[in-house]
C-alpha cells in the first residue's frame, strides 16, 4: 500500500476521526508513548551523561582521592572540592599556549576557506566560463581522498619544499615548525567540502538579484562581495561550526605536523600527551581534558541548529 | 585565587603571542584580498573577465591540487616502492653503514600487509570495527529517534545524548578511560576500593575479578569500540528524529487509523519511509570507524591487540619509518572510504536537488 492511498482513504474509512493539525500530532504522540519508552530513554540518557559527569566531578578532587577512590565519592564530600588541578595545569603544566595554539589553528583555518571557498562557489556558479561545471565537478568529487593520502607528501613538501629533479620548484616558505603547518594543511583539506557546501547556497541565490546588480555597472567582484557574501551566511554559518569544531578537535594533523614539540601542540595533542606523562599525575587529567573540550561544548550549546546542519552536510568529509 | 586570573599569568606573554600572530594573519589575509580585489576591480575591456576567474577560482583549485591531489598520487607511487623514513640515506648492514637505495617493488607492500600477522590482524579488527560500530550506532540512534518522536519534554535527554558529538576524540577517550580504570584487589586477592566505575558497577553485581579492561583482550577492543559509538550515537539520533519529524503527519494518522500501531507502524511506515537517511547514517558512521585513529591511538595506541588500520598506518608511516608499508595501508583505507563516501555525497547532491 503506498503512502498516498492511505492518506486518501482514511478520511473515508473513518468519518469519526475529527483532529486535524496539531491537535492529531498530539493524539498520535499521546497513544505512542508507553511508560517503558520513557524508562528506556531515562536510562540510555543517563548512560550517556555518567562519564562525562563523572569526569568533570574528577577535576575538583585532590589528587590523594583521585588514586585511592572513584569519583562517586564526591557526593560524600562535595565540601572537599578544590580548584588547585586547574590552578596546576593552568601554570605549571601549560595548558594556555595549547589553549592558545588551538586558537592559533582554528581561526584561520576557519575563516580562510570560508573566504576563498565564497570566491570559487560565486565564480563557479554565477562567472560562467567553459569548464566551470568541469572544475565544479572535480572539486566535489576530492571528497573522497581521506586526508590521511596526503600526509607524508605534504610532510615533505613543508620540510623542503617541491623539488623536481632536485630543483626546489615550490620553496617550502620556512613552514617547518610553525603553526601555519597545521592551519594550512586543515585550509587544503577544507576546500572540497567547503566549496560543495557554499556552491549549493551561492547557486540558488535568485537570479535576478545578481543580474540587477550586474545591470547597475557592478562588477563580478563588487557583487561577490556586496551581495552575495552578506546573503551567504546561513550557509556560511554552518560550514563555520563544523570547520572549527573539526579542527579544534582534530588529532591526526596536529599530531603530524606538531611533532612531538610540545611549544606547538594544539590541546588535543597536549592532553594526549599527557595521559602518556601523567601516570603519577591521574588528577590532572580530568581539569587538562575539561578545558580542551569546554570551548566546543560551549559553541555546540549556543549554536547547535546551525552545528546540526553543518554536522549533516560535513559527515562526509575526512 | 580565581581560575581566570591564573590563565592570565604563566605563559601569557607567549600565548599573547601566538594569538597576535593569528589576527595577524588573518589580517593581512583580508587586506590582500581586498587589495586584489580593488586592483582587479579596476581593470576594463578583455582582460576583465579572464582575470576576474582567476582570482575568484584559483585559488581553491590550487590548494585542493596542492593538498588533494598530488600527495595524493605521490602516496600511491610511494606504497609500491620500499621507501623507509624521509630522507633516510643509510642503513646498517653487517655493522656497516651502506647507501639505502629506494626502489619500486611492485606490490610487495601489499603482499606484506595482507599475510603478515599482525597486519592481518589489524585488517580483521577493523572489519569489526566497521560492522559492529554502525549497527550498534545506528540501532541505538534509531530507538533514540523513535522513542523521542512520540514523546514531549525531549529537549534534555536530546540535549545530553547529542552532547557527545561536540568533544573529540582525544577527549571522549580520556572520560571513558575513568571508566575502565583496572579493577583494584586487595592483599588476599579480594576486591578492594574502586577507582574505575566499570569495575565498581561489576563487582557489585557479582563479578568478583574482572579482568583489567583495557590490557586483556579481546574485550578490550569492544570496550574502545563503545568510546566511538558513545560519540556517534547523537549524530544518528538527531539525523533519524529529522527525517522522522519530515514524515508527513497524514502518512502516520492515516496508518494508525488502518490500525498499524508501534512496531508494525514503526516496521510497515516509518523505516521504509526514512530508509535513505538509515543509509546515510550508516555509512557515515562507517567512514568514521574506518579511520578510527584517535581512540585507539589515545587509549591503547593499538598495544594489547587493539590495533586498527588507521592507527597502524600512522605507526608505519610516522613512528617505525615504514614510509612505503604506511602508504599501502592509507591506499587500502582509501579503497575502502571511496565508494562509501561517492554514495553519501551522491545521495546528498540527490536530495538537495528534490528540494
Amino acid at each position: 500500500m503506498t503512502a498516498s492511498t492511505v492518506s486518501a482513504e482514511a478520511p473515508e474509512n473513518d468519518a469519526r476521526i475529527v483532529l486535524t493539525g496539531p491537535a492529531a500530532t498530539r493524539a498520535v504522540r499521546r497513544a505512542f508513548s508507553h511508560p517503558l519508552a520513557s524508562l528506556i530513554v531515562v536510562v540510555l540518557t543517563v548512560v550517556w551523561t555518567v562519564p562525562l559527569l563523572g569526569f568533570f566531578l574528577n577535576s575538583f578532587r585532590d589528587k590523594g582521592s583521585v588514586g585511592s577512590s572513584g569519583w562517586w565519592n564526591w557526593f560524600a564530600h562535595p565540601g572537599s572540592s578544590t580548584l588547585g588541578n586547574y590552578r596546576t595545569v593552568l601554570n605549571g603544566d601549560g595548558m594556555v599556549l595549547p589553549l592558545a595554539n588551538s586558537l592559533a589553528i582554528t581561526i584561520p583555518a576557519t575563516v580562510i576557506p570560508i573566504l576563498l571557498a565564497s570566491m570559487a562557489a560565486y565564480g563557479l556558479a554565477w562567472v560562467r566560463f567553459r569548464g566551470s561545471s568541469f572544475i565544479f565537478f572535480a572539486i566535489f568529487a576530492l571528497q573522497v581522498v581521506p586526508l590521511q593520502m596526503a600526509l607524508v607528501p605534504l610532510q615533505k613538501y613543508f620540510n623542503s619544499g617541491v623539488r623536481l629533479g632536485g630543483v626546489t620548484v615550490i620553496p617550502s616558505f620556512g613552514l617547518k615548525g610553525s603553526l601555519a603547518e597545521i592551519w594550512v594543511t586543515h585550509t587544503m583539506f577544507s576546500m572540497p567540502l567547503a566549496v560543495f557546501l557554499l556552491h549549493n547556497f551561492i547557486a540558488a541565490l535568485p537570479r535576478e538579484l545578481i543580474e540587477a546588480a550586474r545591470v547597475d555597472g557592478a562588477s563580478h567582484l563588487r557583487t561577490f562581495r556586496s551581495i552575495v557574501l552578506p546573503l551567504s551566511t546561513p550557509a556560511i554559518a554552518s560550514f563555520a561550526i563544523f570547520q572549527f569544531l573539526w579542527v579544534w578537535n582534530d588529532l591526526l594533523v596536529a599530531k603530524t605536523f606538531g611533532g612531538s614539540d610540545a611549544s606547538h601542540q594544539p590541546v588535543t595533542a597536549r592532553i594526549q600527551n599527557l595521559s602518556g606523562s601523567f601516570g603519577a599525575h591521574q588528577e590532572l587529567l580530568a581539569p587538562a581534558g575539561f578545558l580542551a573540550i569546554l570551548i566546543p561544548l560551549v559553541v555546540f550549546l549556543a549554536l547547535q541548529r546551525f552545528f546540526v546542519r553543518g554536522l549533516l552536510a560535513g559527515s562526509v568529509k575526512g | 585565587m580565581h581560575p581566570s586570573t591564573v590563565i592570565l599569568a604563566g605563559t601569557a606573554s607567549e600565548a599573547g603571542s601566538r594569538l597576535f600572530g593569528v589576527i595577524a594573519t588573518v589580517a593581512i589575509f583580508l587586506a590582500a584580498l581586498l587589495v586584489i580585489f580593488a586592483v582587479v576591480g579596476k581593470v576594463t575591456g578583455r582582460f576583465e573577465r579572464p582575470l576576474t576567474i582567476v582570482v575568484l577560482v584559483a585559488p581553491a583549485v590550487i590548494l585542493s591540487v596542492a593538498g588533494l591531489v598530488v600527495p595524493a598520487i605521490r602516496t600511491i607511487v610511494t606504497s609500491f616502492t620500499n621507501e623507509q623514513a624521509a630522507g633516510q640515506k643509510f642503513k646498517i648492514v653487517d655493522g656497516k653503514l651502506v647507501e639505502y637505495k629506494t626502489k619500486f617493488i611492485g606490490l610487495d607492500n601489499y603482499r606484506f600487509d595482507f599475510t603478515d600477522s599482525y597486519t592481518l590482524h589489524t585488517l580483521l579488527r577493523t572489519v569489526i570495527w566497521i560492522v559492529l560500530v554502525p549497527l550498534v550506532t545506528v540501532g541505538i540512534g534509531l530507538l533514540l529517534a523513535l522513542l523521542l518522536d512520540r514523546m514531549t519534554h525531549t529537549t534534555l535527554p536530546r540535549t545530553l545524548i547529542f552532547l557527545p558529538t561536540a568533544i573529540s576524540f582525544v577527549g571522549a577517550s580520556l572520560i571513558w578511560a575513568l571508566v575502565y580504570n583496572a579493577p583494584v584487589y586487595n592483599q588476599d586477592g579480594t576486591p578492594g576500593t574502586q577507582t574505575g566505575l566499570l569495575s565498581k558497577i561489576v563487582i557489585a553485581l557479582g563479578w568478583q575479578h574482572p579482568p583489567n579492561w583495557i590490557l586483556d583482550a579481546p574485550g578490550n577492543s569492544y570496550l574502545i569500540m563503545i568510546v566511538m559509538v558513545w560519540i556517534q550515537v547523537g549524530f544518528a539520533m538527531v539525523v533519524l528524529g529529522a527525517a522522522l519529524k519530515a514524515i508527513p503527519e497524514e502518512i502516520i494518522e492515516a496508518a494508525r487509523i488502518d490500525g498499524a500501531s508501534g512496531a508494525t507502524l514503526f516496521r510497515a511506515v516509518q523505516i521504509p519511509m526514512i530508509r535513505n537517511t538509515l543509509i546515510v547514517v550508516a555509512t557515515t558512521v562507517t567512514i568514521t570507524s574506518l579511520k578510527a585513529f584517535d581512540i585507539v591511538n589515545t587509549m591503547t595506541n593499538g598495544n594489547y591487540s587493539t590495533d586498527v588500520l588507521a592507527n597502524q598506518m600512522y605507526n608505519e608511516l610516522f613512528v617505525t619509518n615504514q614510509t612505503g608499508r604506511g602508504s599501502s595501508l592509507a591506499v587500502l583505507l582509501f579503497l575502502c572510504v571511496v565508494p562509501l563516501v561517492a554514495y553519501n555525497v551522491v545521495q546528498l547532491r540527490r536530495e538537495r536537488a528534490a528540494r
